[in-house]
């Protein structure tokens, strides 16, 4: 994700986080480069908000996010394939316990 | 060719009309960085603040009509009228310039904008009280844009500051119009219409000194000249301007598409 050869006259890069309404979370929507936050902020609302999708924005230098290695997927995902137990619904509710 | 329209000269349709072509001529000069602006980012950021003007544009100029009564619409209004029927401020319809011209004459127009929509808010013409409540938070949000990037260049590189500049010693002259009243305005005071132009002034050169002096620029010393455009009287940008910008709906009248 961070790409730390960027030529030396590029601005950062950073991830745009949006909300769309008050109680939902913010989710990632893309990226944008800017000089610094405030700039990142208003150009995300200008990129992202356009057709009101948002009522607040996030944005996070692209850097500064670590992320699992692509390379490592099997090793950290593929075990919990045959965790079923891992479900709540996996296991059997007495009749009594309603609505669980 | 379509037949040109005229539209009267009532002091409250002129009023109106002012700021409606103020911010459609705007918009249209707004538009033509349209995939020209130095970041991606920021083309589109110019093109919403573009569409933003002619959307107020277009509540404005259909308003007017309304007021003078002829039956036009606000297509009518912005593609079949003469440059000389065109009462927008003159530093709006000058050449867009380089992107430090760009972005100053965008503060000094938004600054000078939302202090009108703030003023307008509480106009006695209820729609147009309606106009303005809505446009205020567009204003605001431009002039926060522009004098972001005013302080950016002005106080960036030499050569953004050089280009910055330039830019305040060719638009300043032009702001003298903003406030220079009239017969027009001053009736629009009288009726309870809205604010005569030289009552905002003092305001604006508060809010845009503040932004100048934070990006290290100095304020020019004023001029005694004073541009005509909301009397008709244009700069000799605007008629190339309008040719472009009218003649589809004059070749083929009525198009859409």
């Amino acid at each position: 994700m961070s790409n730390t050869t960027a030529p030396k006259n590029e601005w950062p890069l950073w991830e745009v986080f949006v909300r769309n309404k008050a109680g939902l979370d913010h989710k990632h929507c893309g990226s944008l480069h800017a000089a610094d936050p405030q700039m990142a902020i208003q150009l995300a609302r200008d990129v992202y908000t356009r057709r009101q999708e948002g009522t607040s924005v996030w944005v996070v230098r692209s850097d500064q996010i670590v992320a699992s290695d692509p390379g490592d997927k099997d090793m950290y995902f593929d075990p919990m394939e045959d965790k079923v137990y891992r479900h709540p619904t996996f296991y059997a509710l007495p009749q009594e316990v309603d609505h669980m | 060719m379509t037949q040109s329209i005229t539209i009267g000269k009532a002091p409250e349709v002129q009023y109106v009309l002012r700021l409606a072509d103020s911010c459609l001529i705007l918009g249209q000069r707004l538009g033509e960085w349209c995939g020209h602006a130095p970041i991606l980012e920021e083309d589109i950021a110019l093109a919403n603040m573009a569409l933003d003007l002619i959307g107020q544009a277009r509540a404005l100029l259909t308003h007017a009509a309304r007021l003078d009564g002829q039956g036009h619409d606000e297509d009518q209004l912005a593609f079949l009228r003469d440059e000389r029927d065109f009462v927008n401020m003159t530093l709006v319809e000058l050449p867009r310039g380089d992107f430090a011209f760009t972005v100053l004459r965008n503060l000094a127009v938004a600054t000078w904008l939302k202090l009108v929509w703030h003023r307008l808010a509480a106009s006695s013409d209820a729609e147009l009280a309606a106009i303005a409540g809505k446009a205020v938070k567009e204003a605001r949000y431009h002039q926060q844009h522009a004098a972001d990037w005013v302080v950016r260049l002005g106080d960036g590189t030499e050569e953004s500051t050089t280009r910055m500049k330039a830019a305040l010693e060719t638009l300043w002259p032009y702001t003298a119009e903003l406030f220079d009243s009239d017969a027009v305005d001053q009736a629009a005071a009288k009726a309870g219409l809205g604010p005569a132009s030289s009552e905002i002034r003092d305001q604006w050169q508060a809010e845009m000194g503040e932004v100048l002096s934070e990006a290290g620029l100095a304020i020019p010393e004023a001029t005694p000249f004073v541009s005509d455009g909301k009397r008709g009287r244009h700069s000799e940008h605007m008629g190339p301007m309008l040719a472009e910008m009218q003649y589809l709906q004059r070749a083929y009248p009525g198009g859409v598409w």
